[in-house]
């Protein structure tokens, strides 16, 4: 990564969203509250017997495991073996498909989001999104794009110049657009696009990010320059992240999943994953022998 | 020669087919073209003549013989009772083909508001033109004619064209646009208003366009409510004058001089449209998605 400007962790910190409240009650921000503790900015992901529905089929079979703060968690596995499934039920966009629903519990730190208390827009506020393919708003220009996450979510005052500026630093994608941050966000590459797109996700100040095959559309190049920025990302956020290329997995993730038909199979640090697996299913997907 | 055999002309008989059914289907289109082409002609050979400086700065004088007067009052009544049901229409239009592109979805309800949206399309105009006359005009609600009561049937007539063509352009918007939004966690009011809305909004200007210019030429809906006047009027409760209902009276009428009136101002009205026409394909041409 070039030597972006670096973004203090305690600007962040004093501008950060009241963290969720423990317990069952919504993780509803309080906004711009100081932040209670000092500590890391990321929050545990816990799935306890996570099931997930399209009509009657069961696409998620299941599957119970936690994401470290802070630390970067792959998902792998073959097509349509439920990991973009999965984590698309933990900012609990999964709901949002006709027909499909969610059954367990996902834990944010100790928070269920799936409490019917719980307010399912506050729930994405504290869990961003990356997408497959870039998505940047095409009536927007790259500066209303990164506002946009501030705009849609109600989010007044503060100084909105500086927000964008720091997430479009945190996106490693300042020094490209500063002069022209007018013009419209379409017109930038897909790699631009892309982390435009996490620009976006970071200007609301999540405390999880999720990204569903974030590189799969771009080329080596861009996909490098996002496999650096996850790696930046994690020391304020904690980061899971679909993936076909398993490659992109060993390089990123501190730790890894696979998944086959709705379940999981093994989940461990990334470097057992790929070099000394316990299940022997992993072992042929990682070298190769299928998927 | 094997590779002469695969790769042999197109057969005499093949060819003179393609003849036939080129030569068939240009038939068609030029049959088609005939009555456009004389409608234009006549227009403008028995319209151009009516026009001038006076035709459009005088009301009709409702005099026999000497001065007729223009058609000012029609071009204005036609203008204030339109923008009317525009401001009626357009907004609900568009809310409806939003509640059914954003809430409605595959529901049951909503299949069954597409398929009367649907069925208003197809109602004749004069359906309308009776309904209000039936309720507002003859009615408990009211009585007498009055040009707010033919805005509301130009307004029943337009409301279905668009929705239809709001459902379609929005339908047209990316689902990935909603689906970024959604998951910055923005509620879906907000993503209406500030993702939907913008991205469609070429598409929901032309389609209202087109309904404005259909129902700046309908006359059926007009002619039991607005009824006919001579003098210019800015009151929507009066009775109002309209361009197609001058040209329905005068075109009856036993004057070569009415008559002439009537294509100067049916050439007018055709003008206006073609105008409109125009400008929604003007804005048309900007939409992102298509």
């Amino acid at each position: 990564m070039s030597p972006e400007p670096v973004r203090s962790r305690e600007q962040q910190r004093a501008t950060r969203a009241e963290p969720a409240p423990n317990g069952s009650a919504a993780p509803k921000a309080e906004p711009r509250a100081p932040r209670a503790t000092a500590g890391s900015d990321g929050r545990t992901v816990r799935l306890e017997g996570l099931r997930a529905f399209y009509g009657d089929a069961e696409a998620v079979k299941g599957v119970s495991l936690e994401y470290e703060a802070n630390r970067v968690t792959a998902m792998i596995g073959p097509s349509g073996c439920g990991k973009s499934t999965l984590v698309r039920c933990i900012n609990r966009m999964h709901e949002e498909i006709p027909g499909a629903h969610a059954e367990g519990t996902v834990r944010l730190d100790d928070a269920d989001i799936y409490d019917e208390a719980v307010d399912v827009v506050a729930v994405r506020r504290v869990v961003g999104m990356v997408f497959q393919k870039p998505n940047p708003f095409p009536t927007m220009s790259i500066f209303d794009n990164v506002a946009a996450g501030l705009r849609l979510t109600g989010r007044r005052g503060g100084d909105l110049k500086e927000r964008v500026e720091r997430s479009l630093r945190g996106a490693g994608l300042w020094e490209e657009v500063k002069d022209r941050l007018n013009s419209p966000g379409i017109g930038l590459s897909g790699g631009q696009q892309q982390r435009l797109c996490i620009a976006r996700t970071i200007a609301v100040e999540p405390e999880v990010i999720l990204m569903d095959e974030p590189c799969s559309a771009l080329d080596p190049v861009a996909t490098l320059k996002i496999e650096e920025l996850i790696d930046e990302l994690k020391r304020d956020y904690t980061i899971v992240i679909v993936t076909h290329n398993m490659q992109q997995a060993a390089r990123v993730a501190d730790k890894t999943a696979f998944m086959l038909s709705g379940e999981l199979v093994e989940f461990a640090e990334t470097h057992t994953i790929f070099t000394n697996p316990s299940d022997s299913r992993t072992e042929e997907y990682v070298t190769g022998k299928f998927g | 020669m094997s590779a002469m055999s695969v790769l042999a002309p197109i057969s005499g008989r093949r060819r003179r087919k393609d003849k036939v059914a080129r030569a068939l289907l240009l038939t068609a289109t030029l049959i088609a073209l005939v009555p456009l082409v004389l409608v234009i002609y006549y227009l403008l050979k028995r319209g151009l003549g009516a026009i001038s400086w006076h035709f459009f700065t005088s009301d009709p004088t409702g005099a026999f013989i000497g001065d007729p007067g223009g058609i000012k009052s029609a071009i204005l009544g036609t203008i204030e009772m339109v923008a009317l049901a525009t401001l009626i229409s357009v907004p609900i239009g568009i809310g409806v083909a939003l509640y059914l592109v954003e809430y409605g979805r595959d529901s049951k309800f909503a299949s069954v508001v597409r398929y009367f949206v649907d069925v208003m399309t197809g109602v004749p105009s004069i359906v309308f033109g009776l309904f209000v006359y039936i309720v507002l005009v003859i009615g408990s609600l009211g009585s007498g004619y009055a040009a707010w009561k033919g805005a509301i049937a130009l307004s029943l007539l337009m409301l279905p064209v668009i929705t239809r063509s709001s459902e379609v352009v929005l339908l047209l918007v990316p689902d990935s646009l909603r689906e970024a939004a959604l998951a910055l966690g923005a509620p879906r009011w907000r993503i209406v208003f500030r993702i939907v809305l913008p991205s469609a909004l070429p598409g929901l200007v032309t389609g209202s366009l087109l309904a404005v210019a259909r129902a700046a030429g309908e006359t059926a809906p007009l002619l039991f409510t607005a009824a006919i006047v001579f003098g210019t009027s800015f009151n929507l409760s009066d009775r109002m004058n309209s361009m197609p209902i001058q040209i329905f009276n005068d075109v009856g009428q036993a004057s070569d001089v009415l008559v002439q009136r009537a294509w100067g101002a049916a050439l007018t009205l055709v003008v206006m449209v073609l105008l409109l026409t125009l400008v929604a394909r003007l804005v048309a041409r900007r939409s992102r998605f298509t």
